[in-house]
C-alpha cells in the first residue's frame, strides 16, 4: 500500500538510508523503510503492531518448490563474503550464473544476526516469503531457527558436493548430519592489536585489561565472542554443559571494564573503524576481517587466538520455509563446495574453508594462503578454538538480556 | 497578528461556518482514514503489546495478551537512568540550539531584510546539510572528533586536554551531535516568524529610551515567541527520542544511551517487545505532559 512521504527532511533521509539498507522488495520497500526511518515514536509504533500476539503456532510447511520452472535465486548474505575482482565483478558468482543459467541476485545484507531476524520474523513464523531464498547465518541464530522449525529440509542428492564437507563440520549439535544447513565460511574470534602502539603485542585476554590500554579497547557486540573468550580466560570449556554461573562470571569481568571505562566500544562490523581511527588500539575481533584491514589500510595490525583458546563460528546456508527455489539454492552450495571454487573464494575472504580440497586447490593458487593457519586450520589451531555451545531458549532470553544490560550501561 | 497569542479570550475566530459541507468531510476523509491506518492501528497495537507476557517455555520473543502492568514498572524501574539523560540530553541540546540558532535567525531576518538574495543564500546554507544523509554528517563528526583526529590531537598539543582525553563515546560528543543536527529545525521556524518582525516597534522602544537588552526583552522576544516554541518543539521531542547519536556506533558508548537505544535494544536485538513498548508510551506520555506544560506556561495553545 502506497504510504505517503513524510515532509520532515530528517525523515526523509533516514528512510533513504533505510531503504538503501535493504532490497527493493515490492510490497516490503515502503513498510520496512518507514519502519526503518521513523524509529522511535511511530517506528515503535508499527514495529509493535508487526509484533506477534500469540505464540501458539502450528507446523509450517515448505512453500511449493518452483525451481523447475523459475530459474530465480535471491541470496542474502554478509558483507566481505564474495570474492570480487578489480571491475567490481564476482568471478565465482559469475562463472555459476553462465553453468547453471540461473539469475542469481546476490545481497549484502546481513550486518547482525539479531537485526536480521529482527527484520524478517514475522515472515519466519507465518512460513511466508523472506525476500531471500535462501540466506546465510551465524550457527548459533541458525540453531534458533532449526529450533522454531522455520527452514527447510535439504536434498543432499542434489548437492553430491557436500561429500567434501570436512568431518569437523558435519554433525552440529543443532543439526545433526545437516539435514537443513550447510556451512558456507567461518572464523575464529580472537584478540588483535595495533603494532605501532602496542609494540609488544597481546597473549591473552588479560592483557587486553592492562592499564595502558585503559579506553583503547574494542570488544564485539556479539556474545558469544566476547563473553565465550573471557569465559574461556577463566576456564570454562565453552563447548560443554556449564552451568550459569560461569556466564556470570565473565559477565561481572565484562561489566566491570566497561563500567570502568577499560572497553571504549562494544560493536558489530563497525569496530574496525574504531581500529583504523585508532580510537582503539586492541579489540577483540574476528579472524578474517584483520588480514582485509591491513590489506586495505597499511599493515598495521595483528590478529591471535588468546592463549587461553578462541571462539569458532560458522555462518551457514538455510532455506527459509517460505522459498519456492530451494533446489536452486541447493544448487549454489553444491557449487561452493567444488574445491577449486572453494579455494578461489577463500583466497579472498580470508575465511575458514569447511571444504576438504580447497587446499590442495589453494597450493595452485597462492601456495603462502595454503598455510595460512586463519583460512586452512590445522589440527593444532583447531584444537585452540572452540564452539560455544548451543543455548536453550531460556538461556537466549536471559543471557541476551544481561548483556543488553551492559551495552545500555543500565 | 502575534499578538493573539497573549489574549486573554481566545481571538474571534472569524464569521462561524455552520453548515458542514460534505465536501469538508470528504476533503477529511485521506487524513482521516491516515491517521487511523498509521497512527491509532499502532497506537492501539502498542498498548496491548505493552501489556503481553511471557509465553512459559515459550522461545525468544513468544509473548501471549496479557494484563502485566508489571512491564511498566520493571521497564521504568531498570531504565530511569536511561530516560532521564534523553530529557537531559534533549533539553541542553534544545537551549544550545536556541542560542546559536537565535541571532542566526535573527540576522536572517531581520539584519539583511533589504537584500533578499543574501537572505535565500543564507537561509540556503541553513538547510544545506539536508542533502547529505544525517547518518553520513554524524558519522563525519565521530571521525573528526576521534582519538587521532584533528580536534583532540590539537588540544592535546596544546595541553588543554589530558593526554588519555577523548570525546567520542562522551555525554559531550552527544549533546554536540543533538545540538549539530537539530539546529536547522529550530533556526527555520524562528527565521519564519523574526522574518515578520515590525522593526518600528523597535524603534518605538529605542524613542521611550529603553536600553537595547530592554527593548530585546519587552519586544523582540515575546513578538518571536511563536517562532521560540514551535522551533524548540521540534528539537525537543525528536531529540529525546533519538537513538542515533548517542549510539555506539555514532557518537556515544554504553555510557551515554538514552531510552531510545533501550527500546531500540528491546525491540531489535532482546526481542522483548512488551518491554519495549511500554518504554515507547513512557516516553510518548512524559513528552506529552512536559510539552503540555510549556505550552500552557507559553500561553501559545492558539498558535499550535
Amino acid at each position: 500500500m502506497p504510504l505517503e512521504r513524510p515532509q520532515d527532511p530528517m525523515l526523509i533521509q533516514a528512510i533513504r538510508h533505510s531503504q538503501a539498507m535493504q532490497r527493493a522488495r515490492q510490497l516490503n520497500l515502503t513498510r520496512r523503510g518507514f519502519l526503518g526511518a521513523v524509529g522511535l515514536g511511530a517506528g515503535a509504533l508499527a514495529l509493535a503492531a508487526c509484533a506477534p500476539v500469540t505464540a501458539t503456532q502450528k507446523a509450517l510447511t515448505p512453500a511449493a518448490d518452483l525451481s523447475a520452472t523459475q530459474k530465480t535465486l535471491i541470496w542474502d548474505n554478509w558483507p566481505g563474503y564474495m570474492d570480487e575482482d578489480d571491475a567490481g565483478a564476482n568471478p565465482t558468482l559469475d562463472a555459476f550464473r553462465t553453468q547453471t543459467g540461473l539469475d542469481v541476485t546476490y545481497n549484502v545484507a546481513v550486518d547482525d544476526n539479531n537485526t536480521y531476524y529482527a527484520k524478517v520474523k514475522d515472515q519466519l513464523a507465518l512460513g511466508q516469503d523472506i525476500g531471500a531464498d535462501t540466506v546465510c547465518l551465524t550457527d548459533w541464530m541458525v540453531s534458533r531457527l532449526v529450533r522454531l522449525g522455520y527452514i527447510q529440509d535439504l536434498d543432499h542428492a542434489n548437492m553430491p558436493n557436500l561429500a567434501n564437507m570436512n568431518a569437523s563440520f558435519a554433525n552440529p549439535d543443532f543439526d545433526p548430519g545437516r539435514a537443513k544447513s550447510v556451512p558456507w565460511q567461518g572464523g575464529f574470534a580472537g584478540i588483535c592489536w595495533n603494532k605501532e602502539k602496542v609494540p609488544n603485542g597481546l597473549k591473552s585476554i588479560d592483557d587486553l585489561w592492562s592499564a595502558d590500554l585503559k579506553g583503547r579497547v574494542g570488544v564485539l557486540s556479539e556474545m558469544r565472542d566476547t563473553i565465550g573468550l573471557i569465559m574461556l580466560n577463566q576456564g570454562t570449556d565453552i563447548t560443554g554443559d556449564w552451568a550459569d554461573d560461569k556466564f556470570t562470571n565473565a559477565m561481572d569481568v565484562f561489566t566491570k571494564h566497561v563500567s570502568e571505562g577499560q572497553i571504549r566500544n562494544i560493536k558489530g562490523n563497525q569496530y574496525l573503524n574504531d581500529l583504523q581511527s585508532e580510537d582503539t588500539y586492541a579489540a577483540i575481533c574476528w579472524s578474517g576481517d584483520i588480514t582485509s584491514l591491513n590489506a586495505t589500510a597499511g599493515d598495521k595490525w595483528q590478529f591471535a587466538i588468546p592463549d587461553s583458546g578462541g571462539t569458532l563460528w560458522n555462518d551457514t546456508f538455510v532455506v527459509p520455509m517460505g522459498s519456492a527455489h530451494k533446489a536452486n539454492a541447493e544448487s549454489v552450495m553444491n557449487y561452493y563446495y567444488e574445491p577449486e571454487v572453494a579455494a578461489t573464494l577463500a583466497a579472498w575472504v580470508n575465511y575458514i574453508s569447511p571444504v576438504d580440497g580447497a587446499k590442495e586447490a589453494m597450493d595452485a593458487i597462492d601456495p603462502e594462503l595454503a598455510t595460512n593457519q586463519l583460512i586452512f586450520p590445522d589440527a593444532d589451531t583447531l584444537s585452540s578454538v572452540h564452539v560455544f555451545r548451543t543455548l536453550s531458549a531460556q538461556e537466549e532470553n536471559d543471557f541476551g538480556a544481561q548483556f543488553q544490560k551492559v551495552l545500555l550501561g543500565s | 497578528m502575534a499578538f493573539s497569542a497573549f489574549a486573554s479570550t481566545p481571538a474571534a475566530a472569524g464569521p462561524v461556518v455552520r453548515r458542514r459541507s460534505w465536501i469538508a468531510l470528504v476533503l477529511l476523509l485521506p487524513g482521516i482514514l491516515y491517521l487511523l491506518l498509521f497512527f491509532i492501528t499502532p497506537l492501539i497495537s502498542l498498548v496491548f503489546t505493552s501489556f503481553q507476557q511471557p509465553v512459559i517455555n515459550g522461545d525468544i520473543g513468544q509473548y501471549s495478551a496479557g494484563f502485566q502492568w508489571s512491564n511498566y514498572t520493571d521497564s521504568v524501574v531498570q531504565y530511569l537512568p536511561l530516560i532521564l539523560r534523553a530529557f537531559g540530553y534533549a533539553l541542553l541540546a534544545t537551549l544550545l540550539a536556541l542560542v546559536i540558532s537565535y541571532p542566526l535567525a535573527y540576522f536572517i531576518g531581520v539584519k539583511v531584510r533589504g537584500f533578499p538574495l543574501v537572505q535565500s543564500l543564507l537561509l540556503t546554507l541553513v538547510i544545506a546539510p539536508f542533502f547529505i544523509s544525517f547518518l553520513l554528517r554524524t558519522l563525519a563528526w565521530k571521525q573528526i572528533m576521534s582519538d587521532e583526529g584533528p580536534i583532540v590531537v590539537g588540544l592535546k598539543a596544546l595541553s588543554i586536554f589530558p593526554s588519555d582525553g577523548h570525546i567520542t563515546g562522551t555525554p559531550f560528543a552527544v549533546i554536540f551531535g543533538l545540538t549539530y543536527n537539530f539546529i536547522p529545525f529550530m533556526t527555520l521556524p524562528l527565521y519564519a516568524t523574526l522574518e515578520r518582525l515590525d522593526v518600528r516597534f523597535i524603534e518605538a522602544g529605542n524613542d521611550l529610551y529603553a536600553s537595547p537588552f530592554t527593548t530585546f526583552r519587552k519586544i523582540t522576544v515575546p513578538l518571536s515567541l511563536p517562532g521560540i516554541v514551535s522551533g524548540t518543539l521540534l528539537t525537543f521531542i525528536p531529540a529525546a527520542g533519538d537513538y542515533i547519536n548517542a549510539s555506539g556506533d555514532f557518537l556515544g558508548s554504553a555510557q551515554t544511551s538514552m531510552v531510545g537505544n533501550a527500546i531500540e535494544s528491546n525491540f531489535l536485538v532482546t526481542q522483548n517487545y512488551p518491554v519495549a513498548a511500554a518504554l515507547s508510551i513512557v516516553l510518548m506520555a512524559v513528552i506529552l505532559i512536559i510539552v503540555g506544560f510549556y505550552v500552557r506556561r507559553a500561553g501559545t495553545e492558539d498558535l499550535i
